[in-house]
C-alpha cells in the first residue's frame, strides 16, 4: 500500500503543467474583460493607422504587414505585466517555487496560457485586419503563419522580462526597456516574410529562421524566466 | 507488485514520519541583516521531528525574514542551513518534497473557489482526490462554501482554506507565518490539536503566531529581537550542541 501511495502522491511533470495550465485558464476565464484590452488595443492601431496615415490602397499593401506585426507585439506587450503579478502579490508564485518539481515546467505552463488567452486571438483577428489593409489572400495566409510562428515567442521572451520585474512597482516600464531589444529580431523576420510573400519571393528561409528563433526562446526562456522568478522572490 | 508487497506492514500514518527526536532542519551561525540592521546573527538552531517551536519577537524583529530563509525562499543570509544533515542546497528537492510552508500571503486566488484554490495548490506538489479536498474543507469548517468564489468570504474564511492544506499534507516539516491570524478562538483550538497530533506523529512545525498557544509536548520558543543569552534560546542551544558536535565531526570529514 505504501509504495503504490508514494507514486500516487507524486504527481507526473504532465498532470503538473495540466493542473497548472488549468488554473490559469480558469483564472483568465474569470476575468475575461482584462483578456479584452489587449484585442481591442490591436484592433484600434491597426484601424487607425489607414486615418492617421494614408488611406492609399498602395500604401497599405506596402505598410499593412508590418502594422499589423507592430500592433500584436505592442498588444503582448501590454498583457505581460499581469503575467507573474497577481501569483506573486497573493503568496501563489512562493507556492510555485516551493514545490520540488521543476520550476521550468510550471513557469512554462503559465506561458502556454498566456500565449492561449492573448497570441491566439490575436492569430484569429489577423485576416480580418489583413483584408482592412488590402493584403492579398495568399499575404494574408503567410502573415498569419508568421504570426503563428511569431506570437509563443513574444509570450517565451517576455516572461523573462515579467519574471525579472515582478517584485518591482514600477515594473511594466522596465518589463518594455527589457524586451522590446529582444522583440526586434521576431519583428524584422515577421514582417519581412510578409513582404516577401507580398512581392512573390521565396519564403522558406524566413520561415526557417523563424522557426528556429521559436525554437531557442520555446527551450531556453522558461528557463530562464524560472531562474529570474528565483531571483525576484529571494529578497 | 513485488515492490508493493513488503512494504503493506508499515500503513500506520507514524512511519511515513520520522522517528521522534531526529534531526530535520539544522541552521548554524545565521545572519541576517536588512537595510544595515542586523536581524540576527550567530543564530544556531535545529528543529527535530516531533517539536513544535514558535519564533517570538516584536514587530519588525525578523521572524518573516527567518522563516522565509528557513523555508529556502529567501537567500539574504549568511551561514548554513542543514536538511537532515546534508547541506540544503545539495538536498533542495528532498527538502522541498517534505516542506509545506504557509507564508503571510496564503496564496488562496479570491476569484477561486475554495476547491479550486486547494486543486492547483495541492496539485502541484502531490496527487489529491476530490473527496480528500472535500473532506479538509470540511474540517476547518467551510462546509458549505466549497464553491463560493474566495472573494465572498470573510477574511478568516479565506485563511481557512489555505490552512485546509495542512489536513492533507504528508510533509514532515511545516512552516507557518502568522497562521492563526483573522482565525475565531475554536478555530485556534482546532490548529493547536491538529498541530499538537501532529507533531506526536513525528512532524515538526517551525511558526510565528501572536497567539498564545496551549501546547504541552514538544513545545519550545526561540526567542527574536533580544541578546542572545536569552533562556529559552539557551535551552535550545544546549539541545542542539550534543548533535552538532558529532554532525560536525561527520561533515569535516566528508570535508577533507
Amino acid at each position: 500500500m505504501r509504495a503504490s501511495a508514494d507514486i500516487a502522491t507524486a504527481p507526473s511533470v504532465i498532470h503538473i503543467f495540466i493542473t497548472v495550465l488549468k488554473r490559469d485558464l480558469t483564472l483568465a476565464y474569470r476575468r475575461r474583460q482584462d483578456l479584452v484590452n489587449p484585442m481591442i488595443f490591436f484592433i484600434i492601431v491597426v484601424s487607425l493607422f489607414p486615418l492617421g496615415v494614408s488611406p492609399e490602397k498602395s500604401f497599405l499593401q506596402e505598410a499593412g504587414a508590418g502594422v499589423v506585426w507592430v500592433a500584436a507585439l505592442l498588444a503582448t506587450l501590454l498583457s505581460l505585466d499581469s503575467l507573474f503579478k497577481s501569483d506573486f502579490e497573493d503568496g501563489s508564485l512562493e507556492q510555485i517555487v516551493l514545490t520540488p518539481q521543476p520550476l521550468f515546467i510550471m513557469v512554462l505552463a503559465k506561458i502556454s496560457a498566456h500565449w492561449l488567452v492573448t497570441g491566439v486571438p490575436l492569430i484569429i483577428l489577423s485576416p480580418i485586419l489583413g483584408v482592412m489593409m488590402h493584403l492579398e489572400f495568399e499575404t494574408i495566409k503567410v502573415l498569419m503563419l508568421t504570426l503563428l510562428l511569431g506570437t509563443p515567442v513574444l509570450s517565451l521572451v517576455g516572461a523573462i522580462g515579467a519574471a525579472l520585474t515582478v517584485g518591482l512597482r514600477v515594473g511594466g516600464v522596465l518589463i518594455s526597456l527589457l524586451i522590446l531589444p529582444l522583440y526586434i529580431p521576431v519583428l524584422i523576420f515577421g514582417t519581412g516574410t510578409v513582404q516577401a510573400a507580398a512581392n512573390m519571393l521565396p519564403i522558406g528561409g524566413y520561415i526557417a529562421l523563424m522557426g528556429a528563433i521559436f525554437a531557442l526562446s520555446l527551450t531556453m526562456s522558461p528557463l530562464a524566466a524560472a531562474a529570474a522568478l528565483r531571483i525576484s522572490l529571494s529578497n | 507488485m513485488s515492490a508493493v508487497s513488503p512494504t503493506i506492514t508499515q500503513s500506520s500514518t507514524s512511519e511515513l514520519l520520522p522517528s521522534i527526536g531526529s534531526e530535520l532542519l539544522r541552521a548554524e551561525s545565521l545572519f541576517c541583516e536588512r537595510d544595515e540592521r542586523v536581524l540576527f546573527e550567530g543564530l544556531n538552531f535545529s528543529i527535530n521531528a516531533g517539536e513544535i517551536i514558535q519564533v517570538e519577537g516584536p514587530n519588525g524583529s525578523g521572524k518573516t525574514t527567518l522563516l522565509r530563509i528557513m523555508s529556502g525562499l529567501s537567500a539574504a543570509y549568511e551561514g548554513e542551513l542543514f536538511w537532515k544533515g546534508e547541506l540544503i542546497s545539495s538536498a533542495r528537492i528532498e527538502f522541498l518534497s517534505n516542506l509545506l510552508y504557509l507564508g503571510h500571503k496564503p496564496g488562496v486566488k479570491a476569484i477561486l473557489t475554495p476547491v479550486e484554490n486547494l486543486r492547483a495548490l495541492m496539485g502541484i506538489r502531490q496527487s489529491v482526490t476530490d473527496e480528500q479536498i472535500h473532506s479538509a474543507l470540511e474540517k476547518v469548517g467551510l462546509y458549505g462554501y466549497e464553491d463560493v468564489p474566495c472573494h465572498n468570504l470573510s477574511a478568516g474564511q479565506h485563511r481557512r482554506v489555505a490552512l485546509a492544506r495542512l489536513y492533507l499534507s504528508t510533509d514532515e516539516l511545516w512552516i507557518l507565518d502568522e497562521a492563526f491570524t483573522a482565525i475565531d478562538k475554536k478555530g485556534v483550538k482546532d490548529l493547536e490539536a491538529l498541530l499538537q497530533e501532529r507533531a506526536q506523529q513525528g512532524g515538526a512545525v517551525l511558526l510565528t503566531t501572536h497567539h498564545e498557544l496551549q501546547i504541552e509536548s514538544g513545545f519550545k520558543k526561540l526567542q527574536l529581537g533580544k541578546p542572545v543569552s536569552n533562556e529559552s534560546l539557551a535551552r535550545n542551544e544546549e539541545l542542539v550542541a550534543e548533535e552538532v558536535d558529532t554532525e560536525a565531526m561527520v561533515s569535516r570529514g566528508g570535508m577533507r
